[in-house]
């Protein structure tokens, strides 16, 4: 596949176009809402540092998203702002399991958030974050190329540190490897979707987008592997739906209500 | 005025254009000016690169930049673009920016670090390498939070970002 250079490049061909919009959503998108979640414990984390740090990840992963819908204007899709903040449900290739809420309660009232399901899944969706860059690394879109490997650079801090809790954590109490234990085999019920790239997945490897659902799948698991102490036999599953097919769950709703609150109330507005 | 007359110019005000959180470190010297393009009407195009991608202060250098440059009498005007197809790594600052780092307590980063691996700096005021990471991420993206134990200082140090290489 020959090296496609800019998005009028890109526009040009009628399937190169649509298979590259839909995997960009997919980066943004998952990245968007992850940072939404690890939002929702500015002052809750547990202890002062950890605040710092995970505070600053979601800063700059946010960051991550908005490189991604960058990408999207370029491409015709509207305004980077709007992409974020103006879609419906429905229009989002997120993941299911990052949408889901951290734990009882909300960031306002009695945030009973669930550190165990947030260590797992910030480590497991880092894991599968730099699996998925690695591969953009190489695509075809060389803008696309170029800003994986940007995000590359930084996200090699924040994989290292998730990946230091779920060490910590599965050394610790019998209570702490439990509970880390019983949201391992959660996720395996709801991570499905994230491992798939949607329904243009083999125009996408076609085109040399991407690598292949499978290579991608089995780099993830690989990886996986060597830090979580007891990895599910049992097949990945995607209980909750598929984000990349455009199914959500209610907490998406509540996702996107919450973040877009100050945006609606003035879409004018000049930050 | 020849044009490379005018870059050196234009180079001249930029050393006085500091990071908004960190002052008296210019952009110049962490690296983050790529390009400088003056065309036939002296209208000044600049070409930026960010050290990390979530950092809010963009808009602010952005600004400071073009203010800066707009103030040469010569100059028509001046638009200043972000590039992030071109990529910043740590290796960028130059020598007398990590001076000015260390000024301002701030240890320039570590040389020789492996992307994912552990990193020590010495103290930026007594030089010790007895030294302990307390937080790897600190107050901006592009800085971690450490302590000397030789004079007992709680210092900063600019993260290392090096090139991702994929194997």
């Amino acid at each position: 596949m020959t090296a496609i250079e800019t998005p009028e490049q890109a526009k040009q061909d009628r399937t190169y176009h649509e298979a590259l919009v839909d995997l960009v959503y997919q980066f943004a998108d998952d990245d968007f809402i992850i940072s939404f979640r690890g939002s929702e414990w500015l002052g809750l984390a547990p202890h002062i540092e950890e605040d710092v740090a995970f505070s600053s990840i979601t800063q700059n992963t946010m960051g991550h998203a908005f490189l991604f819908y960058q990408l999207l204007e370029e491409l015709g899709e509207g305004d980077a702002n709007s992409l974020a903040h103006d879609r419906r449900p429905s229009e989002r290739k997120n993941a299911v399991y990052f949408e889901k809420k951290n734990g009882q309660g909300t960031y306002l009232e009695e945030p009973y958030y669930d550190w165990a399901l947030t260590v797992v899944r910030q480590y497991l969706y880092e894991t599968f974050k730099k699996v998925k860059l690695e591969a953009a690394a190489k695509s075809s879109y060389q803008p696309l190329a170029a800003t994986a490997q940007k995000i590359l650079m930084e996200q090699t801090y924040h994989l290292a540190h998730w990946k230091m809790w779920v060490t910590q954590l599965q050394h610790a109490t019998q209570e702490a490897k439990v509970r880390i234990q019983s949201r391992v085999e959660e996720a395996w019920k709801e991570f499905g979707d994230a491992l798939e790239l949607g329904s243009k997945a083999i125009d996408m490897k076609k085109l040399g987008l991407l690598c292949g659902e499978d290579e991608l799948k089995q780099k993830w698991l690989q990886e996986v592997e060597q830090h979580v102490a007891s990895v599910p036999t049992t097949p990945l599953e995607k209980c909750l739906g598929n984000g990349r097919a455009g199914e959500h769950t209610e907490d998406l709703k509540q996702a996107i209500n919450t973040l877009s609150e100050v945006y609606q109330s003035d879409r004018e507005a000049v930050w | 005025m020849h044009k490379q007359q005018r870059v050196i110019e234009i180079k001249e005000v930029l050393k006085g254009v500091d990071d908004p959180e960190l002052p008296s470190v210019g952009v110049l010297d962490l690296g983050m000016v790529r390009d400088i393009q003056v065309d036939s009407e002296q209208r000044i195009e600049v070409t930026m690169v960010p050290t990390f991608a979530g950092c809010p202060a963009l808009d602010i250098i952005e600004n400071n930049v073009k203010k800066a440059i707009e103030e040469l009498d010569w100059v028509t005007g001046c638009s200043v673009t972000f590039s992030f197809s071109l990529k910043w790594s740590t290796d960028a600052i130059t020598q007398r920016g990590k001076e000015q780092l260390k000024k301002h307590g701030i240890s320039p980063p570590p040389e020789n670090y492996k992307p994912g691996e552990e990193w020590r700096v010495n103290c930026p005021y007594c030089n010790s390498s007895y030294t302990s990471m307390e937080n790897i991420f600190g107050p901006t993206a592009c800085r971690s939070i450490l302590y000397c134990r030789a004079c007992k200082n709680p210092f900063e140090a600019m993260k290392p970002v090096i090139e991702h290489s994929i194997t």
